[in-house]
This record gives C-alpha cells, structure tokens and sequence, in this order.
C-alpha cells in the first residue's frame, strides 16, 4: 500500500515536472517561473504581465502540442493495459485488432486522394474503427471454442490485409508529393495538433476512457479462465466487447490525431505493472500517468535535441528501451 | 433445495457426450463424481454449471430451470471451483477471493466494506487468513486450491462444483483439502466433487455417481454403491475394496487393484 501510494505520488509529480519542463524548452526558452504565470492567468483571468509574444507562445503554440502528447500517451498507454488483461498476455499492444493498420489505410486512401486534413483525421478514425469492426465480426461468425485466438489470429490477418492495402496505396501515389506525406504521416507528429483537432479527439479519447476506468475491477476478471470468470457471474462476451470498443475508440482517436506510434501502448502498462503489481484499478491509472509523461518527454525531446524534429514514432523506441531495461533490472533482478 | 439433471443429454454441438442422464445435489450433501478420463466428467460438470448448453433433458436449479436465472442470479446460488491453475497475472488470494463477490455487486462497482469482510472470512475459515496478501503464485498448489474454495465460499452460493480439486497436490495437501470439502457440507452447502480416487470418496462422499462412457453405470449411497465389483467394472481392471481397521478403532475403506488375470 505504502509502495503503491508513493508510485503513484512519483509518477504523479515527474508528470507535473515534465509538462513544466516541456513548457519553458525550445527554440525560445520560458522560464518556468513564467509558464506558471501564464498558464495561472488563462485559467483564472487577469493580466499575466508577460509580454504578449511569449504568453501567445505558451498558450497558443506549445499548449496544443502538450495537450496532443498527453492525450496520445495516456490513450495508448490505456488500451494497451486493457487489450493486455483482455488477451491475459502482457506482449499485447493496442493494434493486436488491426485498428493502426486500419487507421494507416485510412489516412493513406485520404492523403492519395488528395483530401483536406480534417479528412485525413476522418479517414484514419474511420479505417481504424472498421479494422476491428472487421475482426469482431468475423469473430462472432465463427463462434470458436477459443474466443481469444479467434479474435488475436483474425486480427493479425486483418492487419496484414490492411497493411497490403497501405502498401498498394503507397505503390499507386505520385512518389514526390504523396508518398512522403504518407511516409511522413505513418511516422507521426504532435507539431500538426490544432486546437481543433483536440476539441474532436480529447472527448473521443475521454469517452474511451471513462467506461474503461468504471469497469477497472472487472476488467481483472479478464484474467481468469472463461469459464471461472462466468461462473463467477460475469458476462464475459459482453464485457470483452465493451472494453473492445472502448479501447478501440481510444487508439484510432490516438492514431488520427498523431499517427502510429508504437511502443507506449506495449511497454508502459508492463512497466506500470512492475511498479504495482497486476490490478486493473492500479495498473490503468498508473499507465494514464506514466504514458502521457512518457510520450510528452518523448516529444519534448524530439522537439528540442537536434536541428529538425525526429518523428515520435521512432523516438519512443530509441528513449523507451533503455528506460524499459532499467526498471526491469530494477524490479526483476535479485 | 436440489441441483437436478433430468433426461439430460449433454455434450457437443455434433458431438453427444452423455445422454439420459439422471442426477441431483442437495444442499447439505457431498456428492463425489467418479469415472475413468474421457467418461464425460469434465463436460456433465460444465454443462450442470450453465457453462455449456445442453443438448436435450433439463437442467434444475431449486426448481427453476438453469436458463431461467440470470448470470449474476445464478453464480449466486452455484458456484465452480476449478482445478488451481496459474494465471499469468498474480493477484493475492484476497484479491482473488474477493472476485467471488462478482455477482453481488454492479457492473461498475468495485468491491465494498462488506464484500472484504465476507472474503476475509472466508479466508479465515479455510485457515489461510495470514497467507492474505501473498500473490497466488508464491503459495503453494494446496493453498491455491483452499484459495479457489474460498472464492466459491465468497459467493455464498449453496451448491459448488468442484473439478479434481486435488489433482496435482502430494499426498498430504490432498487429505487437508479433502477435510475442508467435508466441512462445506456442515455449513449446508452441497458439494459435487469430480475425483479419480474412490477412496476419497469412501472419506467424504454421501453418495456417488458412476460415469462410463456418459452414462451413469450407478449412483447411490457410497457404501453400498463402491463395491469391487462396480468399480471394476468402472475402471476395466480389476480392483478389491477392502475395510481396515484403524488405530482408533474405526473402519475405513481401501480400494486396491489387483494385478490382471
């Protein structure tokens, strides 16, 4: 209890520390000090007494793009902990289901055609969800005895259909504008967050992850077998399908918004489990906290350490494992 | 206050395991389940449980048919204690007693003042109240399975099936969970217990029910109903039941097989 008091305390703070670090870092540094001011008059009103460029670069340009890296983090640092418990397998990450695929083709068919970027968001959102509408569905068609495998191994061919679909799509684009825009997208971005954009995915996201939080105790009830879990009084079917959807929901919003960014969804909630042991109610939390600290950082320094920006997708990997290799020293080792 | 099978038929779609089978539970009694793998033990149990649809006959649980009640309804009144297997993610045994209050609580509830109260008794009673909050997996396959009993005791239903609950546990932790089976039956619940040993039968059963090939070679009062003869014929070896008087001067049964022919 004393231990899990303190993860959460630690994790708390390190989030507070990061978005005030990722806040006052960049091309034009803000003191901390400064930050605080001005985010303390946007909230409450009144005069920050900052000079009005540096207020507009707080709130106008850096908070949009915090905003998105939190989002995205705590989303798919979400799913993954709920796809985890779902599939009793702690290598599950939030696109088992097809929905990154499904949110790539999506984006790609909208980019190929040359649509607007609301439609790119649109299509991403859209391709994802119809990638696990997909899967779903041929897994009640066939009903088998092992739900689970039914659901992990359409998956993994729906994926692969929509992956070959991407592949089509990138053979077929006009190779100097299209394709890197599709390369570009796949890789992911929080510099192209508007706060418009925001005012869609944050409530799709949060609508994602409200049902998930209500049913944490539930959701431990995943883990048992099938048939412990039902004679116990659970819907089973019923439940798995609820936390499909919600965790769906939560990923393409994530995918649309920033493109596919691996990583967080597999290795955050691990590593929140290390930290807490296997509860639901402690792990979802922890992994909310953890993932948007995570990806904030991850972007922070994609933004800041060399002259262009390194993509998110790639950096999360490069930031993430080493960080992953420590706390499983730390927690694993005798 | 009974569990009953009637003209049940059980099995698989395309596939019939048993058929015409006649069987109840009381409340109150322990009822030890005996036959050679594949005789259709595992699936009868399922099947009693509401875990598999039947394919023909009806299913009764205290007068109303077993599809009549509702999940949560009927996890109340019937609960399952499996074989103690690992699961990957290692909740304590509090944590995995208290899953037994599911049925109790809302769909977005967690468990309640109430709900830990009646999981650390059941801890209590099964004598592992200090093993509380070690995760399942650090205990050993005795404490697993007391662990899964509590969980049942935890949904106060009145009948509880149990599969082989001493399958893979030496030789002493198998007279101690034997002992607590035995126990259930003074607190009013009744007890089906599916097991490959008729001495542990001889040791707590009221009545047995014999399955061969899915159907039901005997059933009736353990004493009359496990002779030699039944359980060789049960089994297709020969096998001797024989009574041994203890040190206390009580008479137990031993079964021992001979060697063919």
């Amino acid at each position: 209890m004393k231990r899990t008091a303190l993860v959460a305390g630690t994790a708390v703070a390190a989030l507070a520390a990061t978005v005030l670090w990722s806040f006052s870092v960049g091309r034009f540094p803000v003191s901390p000090a400064d930050v605080l001011r001005a985010l303390l008059a946007s909230v409450g009103g009144g005069e920050s007494g900052l000079a009005p460029n540096v207020e507009a670069l707080v709130l106008q340009v850096r908070a949009p793009r915090l905003v998105a890296a939190l989002a995205v983090g705590a989303a798919l640092a979400a799913a993954g902990a709920a796809y985890q418990n779902l599939f009793k397998n702690p290598l599950v990450s939030p696109d088992i289901l097809g929905v990154s695929a499904g949110c790539a083709l999506g984006a790609g068919l909208a980019i190929l055609f040359a649509l607007p970027i609301v439609a790119v968001q649109g299509l991403a959102f859209a391709g994802g969800l119809a990638a696990v509408a997909l899967v779903v569905a041929v897994g009640a068609w066939v009903r088998g005895r092992d739900p689970i495998l039914t659901l992990i191994l359409t998956g993994v061919v729906v994926g692969s259909l929509f992956g070959a679909g991407i592949a089509l799509v990138k053979y077929v684009a006009d190779p100097y504008n299209q394709l890197p825009a599709i390369t570009f997208w796949l890789l992911g971005s929080f510099g192209g967050a508007l706060p418009g954009d925001l005012a869609v995915a944050v409530p799709v996201i949060l609508a994602g992850l409200v049902p998930l939080v209500l049913l944490r105790w539930r959701i431990d009830l995943l883990a048992l077998s099938e048939d412990e879990a039902r004679s116990l009084g659970l819907d089973v079917s019923k439940l798995r399908l609820g936390v499909i959807v919600c965790a769906t929901l939560v990923t393409a919003a994530a995918v649309a918004l920033a493109g596919v960014i691996g990583w967080v969804g597999l290795v955050i909630p691990h590593a929140a489990r290390l930290l807490v042991g296997a509860r639901f109610a402690r792990v979802l939390p922890l992994s909310l906290v953890l993932g948007a600290a995570f990806m904030l950082a991850v972007d922070t320094l994609c933004r800041t350490v060399a002259a262009t920006e390194i993509p998110p997708g790639v950096a999360t990997a490069f930031v993430g494992t080493p960080v992953f290799i420590v706390l499983l020293a730390a927690t694993f080792r005798r | 206050m009974t569990l009953a099978a009637r003209a049940l038929d059980f099995g698989f779609r395309g596939h019939t395991v048993g058929r015409a089978l006649d069987c109840a539970l009381e409340a109150g009694e322990v009822v030890c389940l005996l036959g050679p793998n594949g005789s259709g033990k595992s699936t009868l149990m399922r099947t009693l449980l509401g875990l598999q649809p039947r394919l023909a006959g009806a299913v009764t649980l205290e007068g109303r048919g077993l599809d009549q009640w509702g999940t949560a309804e009927r996890a109340r009144r019937l609960a399952y204690v499996p074989q103690a297997a690992d699961s990957y993610f290692d909740f304590s045994l509090r944590e995995t007693v208290e899953m037994g209050r599911t049925a109790h609580r809302g769909v977005f509830a967690s468990p309640g003042r109430r709900d830990r109260e009646i999981a650390a008794n059941a801890l209590e009673r099964l004598g592992i109240a200090g093993l509380a909050d070690r995760p399942i997996h650090a205990v050993s396959g005795s404490k697993r399975q007391l662990t899964l009993i509590a969980r049942a005791l935890a949904t106060e239903a009145r009948y509880l099936m149990m599969n082989e609950p001493t399958a893979n546990l030496n030789y002493g932790n198998q007279s101690r969970v034997l002992d607590e089976v035995a126990r259930l039956k003074a607190a009013g619940i009744g007890v089906l217990v599916s097991t490959h040993h008729p001495e542990h039968a001889f040791r707590i059963a009221d009545r047995v029910l014999l399955l061969a090939a899915g159907s039901l070679r005997a059933q009736g009062p353990t004493l009359e109903t496990l002779t030699s003869q039944a359980l060789s014929a049960l089994y297709g070896r020969p096998i001797e039941v024989a009574s041994v008087r203890l040190a206390d001067g009580s008479v137990q049964r031993v079964c021992v097989p001979s060697p063919a022919g």
